[in-house]
C-alpha cells in the first residue's frame, strides 16, 4: 500500500493512546502557541477560510465561511459546541482519532475557541464511547495543569472551560439543534432554523458546532499554513486529508488518514484490499448510512465533495461500506430505512409516518409480496418526503432509496417477477 | 431495594444543581447515576431528579423516555446491545443475535431467569470496522464469532457477581 502522509493520525499506535508528554514531543501544542503569540483571531480565521476546510461531520460546509457568521465582538457568553455523537452507520472515524490522540481534538477545540473568541466549550460524546470520554477528561485535566486551559491561557487574558456532556443515545442527538437541546436538558428534538445557533444557540447565545475531526484539523492549519493544507489533497476540489473508516465486505475494514481526492478504486482495491472472498465488488456507501450508493461505474470518482456529488451522491463522513456481488440492495436499503424509521425524533409527519411506510413497502417487495405498484409507491414517498421534512435526518433517508430506485431498479422488479429475494436460496 | 444514590453522589449532585445557572443540563447525567446505583430508573428515581433539579416529574420523564441507554423498566445484571446497522447486518449480525438468543434462552427484550442479563438490539455502535459488534453495559465487543461471544459472556457474569445489580456503567 502507498504512503500517504499521515497528519491526524501520524501519533497513532497500535491500541495505545497518546497524553501530553508524547503529544508536545511531536508539535502538539504548538499551533496554538503559534496562533496566541504571533495571530490575531482574525487571522486565524482567515486562514482557516483560506485553507478550504470543509466540516467533516456530514454537510461539508466551508469551516471558514460558518465561522464568518459568528458574532465574535459581541459581548457575554458565546459558545463553541464539538459535535462527537457519531451514530450514523459506518461512521467510525471520530472514535479512532479519540482514542489514538485525545489532546489532538483539545489543542483544536481551545485555538478554534480562542478564534471566535468564545468563552466555554462543550464536547457532546454519545454513550457508547466512554472509554473515550474518560481520555478526553484526562487530557483535559493535562492540558490545564500545563496551563493551555483555565484562567489567562499561555498569558493573553482569555481563559477557557472545557465541559465533557455525556449523552445516552438516540442518532438525532447529532443534528446540531437537537444537540444544543440535548446539553440544555431539553427534549431533544431539532430547532426550527433561522435563527441560526450562531445568533441564537446555547441557552439562546452564540454558538458554533463543530464536528471532532474539523475541530482536529485546525492546529495543524495553523502551523502548516493555508497552502500546504490545501495541497494535501489530491484533486484540484478537495483540501486536507480525511479519515475514511472502512466497514462492509472488504479485506481490510480499517480506518485510515488518505488524500481528500484519492479515487474510490483505490480505496476499495489498494487500501481496503478488495472484497472479501475475492468476490466481485457490487455498491458503496461513500459516506455512511444517508448517502446514495456508488457502484462500479464510479470507481473513477474522486473523494472530494464536490466530484461526488457530480455523480449523484455524497461524500459525507467518508464512511466506506462496500457489499460484494451476492448482496440484495433492496435488503441493504431496507435495514438502512429501518435504522432510519427507528431514530426519528417523531416530530413531523413525513418523518415519522413517512418512513415506516417506506420500510413496509421495502419488506412487501423483499418478502415477494410487492408489486409494481409498490416501487410506483416508493417513488411517491421519495418525493414526498424529500424536502418536506423538518430535518435532515428524513432527508438523509432518502440517500439510500434515491440510490436504490435509480442504480438497481433492475433489482427491485426481479423482485416482483419473482415473486421472492433472487439473493435468497 | 437498592439506593438511588449514594450519599456522596446526592451530595455532589445537590450542589452542582444549586451552582448552575442552568441546572437542566444534569438530568442526563443524573438519570445515569441512578442508574449506575440501581440498575434502572424507577419512579421514585424520576421524582428524586425532579426535586435535586427543581423541575416536574414530567419534565425528567419526558426526557428518560427518549433516550434508549436510559431504562424506565427493569433489566438484567447486564443489558447485552446487540448492533443491527448495516455494517454489522453485512458481517453476520443476525447470526449473532440468533447464537445469543439460543445460548441465553431467551428473545429481544427479555431478561435471562437468573437475571443476569437482558438482550437488547441497538443501532450502530461505532465499531463498524470491528463488525459485528456489541456492548455489554459500557464495554465494546467487536469481530464477535461464538468463541468470543462464550469469552465475552463468561468474563461479565464474573464481573456483575463483583459489584452486585446496577453495573451499567461499570466499564471494568
Ligand atoms: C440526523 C443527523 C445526525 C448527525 N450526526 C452528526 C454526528 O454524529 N456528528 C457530526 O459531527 N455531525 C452530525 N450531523 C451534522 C451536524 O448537524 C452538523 O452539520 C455538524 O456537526 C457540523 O460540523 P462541521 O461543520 O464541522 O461538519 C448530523 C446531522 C443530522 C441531520
Ligand atoms: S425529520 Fe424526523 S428526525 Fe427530523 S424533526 Fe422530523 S421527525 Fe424528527
Ligand atoms: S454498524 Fe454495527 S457498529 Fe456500526
Amino acid at each position: 500500500m502507498t504512503d500517504y502522509p499521515q497528519i491526524l493520525f501520524k501519533n497513532r499506535r497500535p491500541d495505545e493512546t497518546v497524553f501530553i508528554d508524547d503529544f508536545r514531543k511531536t508539535g502538539g501544542y504548538s499551533g496554538l502557541e503559534k496562533a496566541i503569540r504571533e495571530m490575531t483571531p482574525q487571522e486565524v480565521r482567515e486562514t482557516v477560510k483560506r485553507s478550504g476546510l470543509r466540516g467533516r461531520g456530514g454537510a461539508g460546509f466551508s469551516t471558514g465561511l460558518k465561522w464568518s457568521f459568528f458574532p465574535v465582538d459581541q459581548p457575554g457568553e458565546k459558545y463553541l459546541v464539538c459535535n462527537c455523537d457519531e451514530m450514523e452507520p459506518g461512521t467510525y472515524k471520530d472514535r479512532q482519532l479519540l482514542s489514538a490522540d485525545p489532546h489532538q481534538l483539545i489543542e483544536g477545540v481551545i485555538l478554534s475557541a480562542w478564534a471566535l473568541q468564545a468563552t466555554e466549550a462543550y464536547i457532546f460524546i454519545r454513550y457508547a464511547y466512554e472509554q473515550e470520554a474518560r481520555h478526553l477528561e484526562r487530557a483535559i485535566a493535562e492540558a490545564r495543569a500545563a496551563g493551555y486551559l483555565g484562567e489567562n491561557i499561555l498569558g493573553s487574558g482569555w481563559g477557557l472551560r472545557i465541559h465533557v456532556h455525556r449523552s445516552a443515545g438516540r442518532y438525532i442527538l447529532g443534528e446540531e439543534t437537537a444537540l444544543l437541546n440535548g446539553i440544555e436538558g431539553v427534549r431533544p428534538n431539532p430547532r426550527r432554523k433561522p435563527p441560526f445557533p450562531a445568533v441564537r444557540g446555547l441557552w439562546g447565545r452564540p454558538t458554533t458546532i463543530n464536528n471532532v475531526e474539523t475541530l482536529a484539523n485546525i492546529p495543524h492549519i495553523i502551523t502548516g499554513g493555508a497552502d500546504w493544507f490545501k495541497c494535501l489533497a489530491r484533486s484540484p476540489e478537495g483540501a486536507g486529508t480525511k479519515l475514511f473508516g472502512l466497514s462492509g465486505h472488504l479485506n481490510r475494514t480499517e480506518c485510515f488518514e488518505l488524500p481528500v481526492g484519492i479515487s474510490l478504486r483505490e480505496v476499495i482495491f489498494e487500501v481496503g484490499g478488495g472484497i472479501r472472498g475475492g468476490k466481485p465488488f457490487k455498491a458503496c456507501l461513500p459516506g455512511g448510512a444517508s448517502t446514495p450508493y456508488l457502484t462500479g461505474e464510479h470507481l473513477d470518482v474522486a473523494m472530494d465533495f464536490d466530484s461526488i456529488a457530480a455523480v449523484g451522491s455524497r461524500f459525507g463522513t467518508a464512511g466506506v461500506t462496500a457489499f460484494d456481488a451476492d448482496t440484495c440492495m433492496v435488503a441493504v436499503t431496507l435495514n438502512l430505512i429501518r435504522f432510519f424509521a427507528r431514530e426519528s425524533c417523531g416530530w413531523c409527519t413525513p418523518c415519522r409516518d413517512g418512513l415506516s411506510y417506506v420500510q413496509w413497502l421495502l419488506e412487501e417487495l423483499e418478502e415477494g409480496r410487492g408489486g409494481k405498484e409498490q416501487i410506483e409507491l416508493l417513488e411517491h414517498q421519495r418525493r414526498n418526503i424529500t424536502g418536506r421534512a423538518f430535518c435532515a435526518l428524513a432527508e438523509g433517508a432518502m440517500g439510500p432509496l434515491d440510490g436504490l430506485l435509480r442504480l438497481f431498479r433492475d433489482e427491485l422488479e426481479d423482485h416482483v417477477r419473482k415473486g421472492r429475494c433472487p439473493f435468497r436460496a | 431495594m437498592n439506593k438511588l444514590l449514594s450519599q456522596s453522589e446526592l451530595d455532589t449532585f445537590r450542589a452542582k444543581a444549586a451552582a448552575s445557572a442552568h441546572p437542566r443540563e444534569l438530568i442526563v447525567d443524573l438519570l445515569r447515576a441512578i442508574q449506575d446505583h440501581h440498575g434502572w430508573v424507577p419512579d421514585e428515581g424520576i421524582e428524586l431528579a425532579a426535586e435535586i433539579l427543581g423541575l416536574s416529574p414530567l419534565q425528567i420523564e419526558e426526557i428518560a423516555t427518549f433516550y434508549d441507554k436510559i431504562f424506565r423498566q427493569p433489566v438484567g445484571r447486564k443489558v447485552i446491545h446487540v448492533c443491527d446497522s448495516i455494517c454489522c447486518w453485512a458481517t453476520g449480525s443476525e447470526e449473532v443475535a440468533g447464537y445469543l438468543r439460543r445460548k441465553l434462552g431467551i428473545d429481544f427484550g427479555e431478561t435471562t431467569a437468573d437475571g443476569a442479563f437482558t438482550l437488547l438490539p441497538t443501532c450502530c455502535l461505532g465499531a463498524c470496522g470491528d463488525a459485528p459488534a456489541m456492548m455489554i453495559g459500557l464495554t465494546l465487543y467487536g469481530r464477535l464469532t461464538p468463541e468470543k461471544i462464550d469469552a465475552a459472556l463468561e468474563k461479565e457474569k464474573s464481573r456483575s457477581q463483583e459489584s452486585g445489580v446496577g453495573s451499567q456503567g461499570k466499564t471494568s
